[in-house]
């Protein structure tokens, strides 16, 4: 059992790390503004109460002042020019869709949104799992993501921001662990009645335990292909993770391609009956 | 097909609600309904109520009427909140209050009848009290129109209502993304309930936008030039011209999103050339002026509570107008802010974090120009400056996690969380909610004549803003430990019961501020005789609203003012002072509209025509559309809709209102 965990502030990869600071950051910037206008607000309620006993200054009809107006515009304008900088380069470098810097060969993971339930297929590995994403530590993972449902949002915490999951669109989003351990996954858009269940486990392991868990599921007994996926994506939710060795090739395109058509999505996936 | 099904359309009673707590809920609602009806009929009142209230076009009583049902509204969506809270808390584990289904339908009411029904109405109905008073007018531009307004939003809350007794309401949020408010994830009638409601109070505040702006722009008082009205006056005016542009986008996606689901189109699928995103956009284009819209007049009631109550002129009334139009257009170019995990490339995501930055700016000035009227103030801390000093402490906090949500990469790692959800209500409660309450404390005497009762509303005033702390600070706890919002349930080994048990308390807090509220109206009616508004000045007003009895008579001005300055009423009271002898006005004969009751029909035959296109009832739904037709143009065929009253009358009904014998039509 996970003890409680504030996430966004524990980052466990570098994503999550950058977006950590920025917050940090920009709070601390706010506070240039907040302080002075809690202060003020508490200092003139005390000192010009009308029922205080201290007589202080009253100016009924003094209603401005050049360089107050000047001071009121001038450092929050600042603050905001600093901040717009920092938006404009943060929001680049840390774009879902910008591969992550580093030389070590990424991984790539198509994820699917069901309801309710979340469908990782490691298309260069031959598997897949549901609710269960194991990584290799220090890798970088780039996902493309879509969903065979309604609209849902991928998001570890733990390891960086999230991306909505749609049908028929392919969103992309890259993250890399810099830690071993179990990071919560969830969906972050409402998806119907069972989207609370849409928990999912990003495990972030060593490499050669990524590899042995690859060569488990290669050996397992349930294959994912386009029949057992149109019983897979039924409403439904799942206790524990499930995992298959991939009989089927593109079936992420597949899925995808089913929302392109000009008639109703219900067209068969090619392969079934 | 039988007759019936032709008859009845999909209605059946397969559609009843087949959980305890919905049946209870609806249960509650009939039985309140049939008392006040039952008593209606036993007191014999049904003749003086369609006479003085449902058939006025006086501004003041619609402006009290729509105040009535917000607050009702607004017990109804504390109720949800209560639900939300208890579920969540029970939800640890997999605990069950409400079932799934029945919370995803809970939250999506609270927030549009929030939003919708209790905002919407408390600001409309503020407005309708004050405006015309505060500019000198003696109503608004379209007195009738007001009143089809009026009861198109009352239609709009009918429907909302009726859903919970058959057919439940939709379970896609408050502001009901597709697909999953499309026909293939939610065929029933629902999501149906929830955007037809919506349309028909929509049209209402359409309507209301046109008829506040013009009434600003034609019906000033003599001499009141823009640059001399006060600020809540301009802050009407810039919400207005926001709900012009804005409401016409939340009507053609609503519309749209109709004709995918009752025709089967494809604006909004994600199949066969439909696109999702695009509604979400333009939701969102509507959405986000929307909340401007909200804020904006409670801005305006701040500018004039915190000036009278410090005896002191504004701070920076230019820069205060200059701000708001700043805010004004600015708020439409940042509804992207709303959805940066959608996908959109960074440079689109920068532009609209940064023009989401900027707002900040005239909005804290604005701020600032409050703290600087204080400065070298005399402050008299009654209960309206209470709910300012818990504004400026909560709003600026709000505003502070939403200038960090401005980020791009910030939002990434909250947006959908309990953090959004505590930053909107942070800035909704702190602004809109503390602002309107702090209007309807101020302009109280005004309306009905007496005083609220002091001591109990500034316990009220304390309870909401300790009670907001309480209750929503756990929650940007809880979204940076990766809370999602809408979950009714979450694993124990998360650790965020505690939190929800905080938040919990903090909303039973905020329900008890709420019942001192109620039990203040009831004390000070009960000892409004020791509480007269003798002078129709309580607080050494500065505006013209101050200048007339209380309660003001139907009429408003006896005679019409005329305007040399800013804060009229005060330059008044200070000439007098210095002994300069006011100018002799002569009484002159009023024109003032005629009641009627074509508001209630044609919303009658709106309501119709919603609930039919709900359950699929054909016939009924041409019934509603020729009716509302039909009455518009016999409406519009009366040429007698006005009376006159003599000059030697006015003078009789105002002298008596000035000695404090005043009646109200």
């Amino acid at each position: 059992m996970r003890g409680v965990n504030v996430d966004v502030l524990n980052p466990m990869g570098e994503v999550a790390m950058k977006q950590k600071n920025l917050l940090v950051f920009t709070t601390l910037l706010s506070l240039v503004v907040i302080l002075p206008v809690f202060a003020m607000l508490i200092i003139f309620s005390v000192r010009y109460n009308a029922s205080s006993k201290k007589k202080a200054a009253y100016k009924p009809n003094w209603e401005g002042n050049k360089a107050i107006e000047a001071v009121m515009w001038g450092i929050p304008c600042v603050i905001i020019l600093v901040l717009s900088v920092i938006t404009w380069q943060s929001t680049h470098d840390l774009d879902p869709y910008k591969k992550l810097d580093s030389d070590v060969k990424p991984l790539n993971v198509q994820v699917v949104a069901l309801q309710w339930k979340w469908l990782f297929i490691y298309p260069d590995q031959q598997v897949a799992s549901v609710n269960l994403l194991q990584i290799p530590k220090d890798t970088p993972v780039n996902f493309t993501i879509t969903a065979d449902a309604p609209m849902n949002s991928f998001w570890i915490p733990s390891l960086g921001g999230q991306v909505y999951a749609m049908s028929g669109m392919s969103t992309q989003l890259s993250l890399i662990a810099n830690k071993t351990g179990d990071f919560k996954g969830s969906s972050a858009n409402l998806s119907g009645s069972g989207f609370a269940d849409m928990n999912f486990t990003a495990r972030s392991s060593s490499q050669v335990e990524f590899d042995a868990w690859v060569a488990t599921l290669k050996n397992s007994k349930n294959q994912l292909d386009a029949v057992s996926y149109k019983e897979l994506a039924k409403p439904a939710t799942v206790d524990t993770p499930l995992l298959y060795v991939l009989t089927q090739d593109g079936l992420y395109d597949t899925i995808l391609m089913k929302y392109m058509s000009h008639g109703s999505h219900h067209v068969q996936v090619e392969g079934t009956e | 097909m039988s007759f019936f099904d032709g008859l009845l359309g999909r209605l059946s009673i397969d559609y009843l609600p087949q959980d305890m707590i919905t049946q209870g809920g609806a249960a509650s609602m009939a039985l309140i309904g049939l008392f006040a009806i039952a008593a209606m009929f036993y007191f014999k009142k049904w003749t003086w109520l369609w006479e003085n209230w449902l058939t006025t076009l006086d501004a003041k009583k619609i402006g009290v009427m729509y105040i009535i049902v917000a607050v009702i509204m607004g017990l109804r969506g504390v109720a949800d909140a209560l639900m939300i809270r208890v579920q969540q808390i029970v939800g640890s584990g997999g605990g069950e209050f409400v079932n799934s289904d029945t919370f995803q339908q809970v939250f999506s009411a609270h927030g549009t009848i929030m939003i919708f029904f209790v905002a919407m109405g408390l600001m409309f109905g503020l407005i309708n009290l004050v405006l015309p008073l505060m500019i000198g007018a003696r109503d608004v531009a379209f007195p009738f129109l007001n009143s089809v307004s009026f009861w198109l939003f009352v239609a709009g809350m009918i429907l909302i209502n009726i859903s919970m007794m058959i057919g439940g309401f939709s379970p896609g949020g408050w502001l009901g993304y597709p697909p999953l408010t499309g026909l293939e994830y939610s065929p029933g009638p629902g999501v149906d309930y929830w955007i037809w409601s919506l349309q028909i109070a929509g049209i209402g505040s359409l309507l209301s936008g046109v008829n506040f702006l013009t009434t600003i722009l034609r019906k000033r008082a003599k001499g009141m030039t823009l640059m001399k009205m006060p600020i809540f006056a301009w802050s009407v005016l810039v919400a207005m011209v926001l709900v012009i542009f804005a409401f016409p986008i939340l009507t053609a996606t609503l519309g749209m999103l109709g004709l995918d689901r009752l025709m089967g189109m494809h604006f909004f699928t994600s199949d066969a050339g439909g696109n999702p995103m695009m509604y979400i956009n333009l939701i969102w284009a509507w959405g986000h002026p929307e909340v401007y819209i909200l804020i904006l007049p409670a801005f305006g009631i701040f500018s004039e509570v915190v000036a009278t109550y410090c005896q002191k002129r504004l701070f920076g009334y230019k820069t205060m107008v200059y701000a708001l139009f700043a805010i004004m257009f600015l708020s439409f170019i940042v509804w992207l802010h709303h959805f940066f995990t959608m996908g959109a490339g960074a440079n689109v995501n920068a532009f609209f974090g940064i023009t989401t930055m900027i707002i900040a700016i005239p909005t804290g000035v604005k701020i600032f120009n409050w703290l600087f009227t204080m400065y070298r103030g005399k402050i008299n801390f009654r209960s309206p400056m209470f709910w300012f000093f818990s504004f400026v402490m909560t709003f600026t906090l709000g505003g502070m996690t939403g200038v960090l949500m401005a980020v791009p990469a910030i939002d990434f790692q909250v947006h959908n969380s309990l953090f959004l959800v505590a930053h909107f209500h942070n800035v909704i409660i702190g602004g809109v909610v503390f602002g309107y309450f702090a209007g309807l404390a101020y302009w109280f005497p005004k309306i009905f004549g007496f005083t609220l009762n002091e001591r109990i509303g500034k316990y009220a005033a304390i309870c909401w803003g300790v009670g907001f702390l309480v209750a929503f600070l756990p929650l940007y706890a809880l979204g940076l430990m990766g809370a999602t919002r809408r979950l009714d349930h979450y694993d124990a080994s998360t650790g965020w019961q505690p939190l929800f048990i905080v938040a919990g308390i903090g909303v039973a807090i905020i329900a008890f501020g709420i019942f001192l509220q109620l039990l203040q109206l009831a004390v000070s009616i009960w000892q409004r005789k020791s509480n007269l508004d003798t002078t129709g000045d309580p607080w050494n007003g500065r505006t013209l609203e101050w200048s007339v009895p209380s309660p003001a008579p139907f009429y408003n001005f006896a005679i019409s003012p005329v305007v040399t300055s800013r804060d009229p009423f005060w330059e008044q009271k200070e000439a007098v002072k210095r002994g300069e002898k006011p100018e002799k006005l002569r009484y002159e004969a009023i024109e003032l509209p005629k009641n009627t009751g074509v508001g209630v029909i044609i919303a009658g035959f709106a309501f119709l025509f919603g609930f039919a296109v709900i359950w699929h009832i054909w016939w009924l739904a041409a019934v509603g559309v020729i009716g509302v037709i039909v009455t518009v143009i016999i409406r519009t065929s009366n040429d007698d809709t006005e009376y006159t009253i003599s000059a030697d009358e006015i003078e009789k009904l105002d002298r008596l209102a000035r000695a404090g014998k005043g009646q109200t039509a």
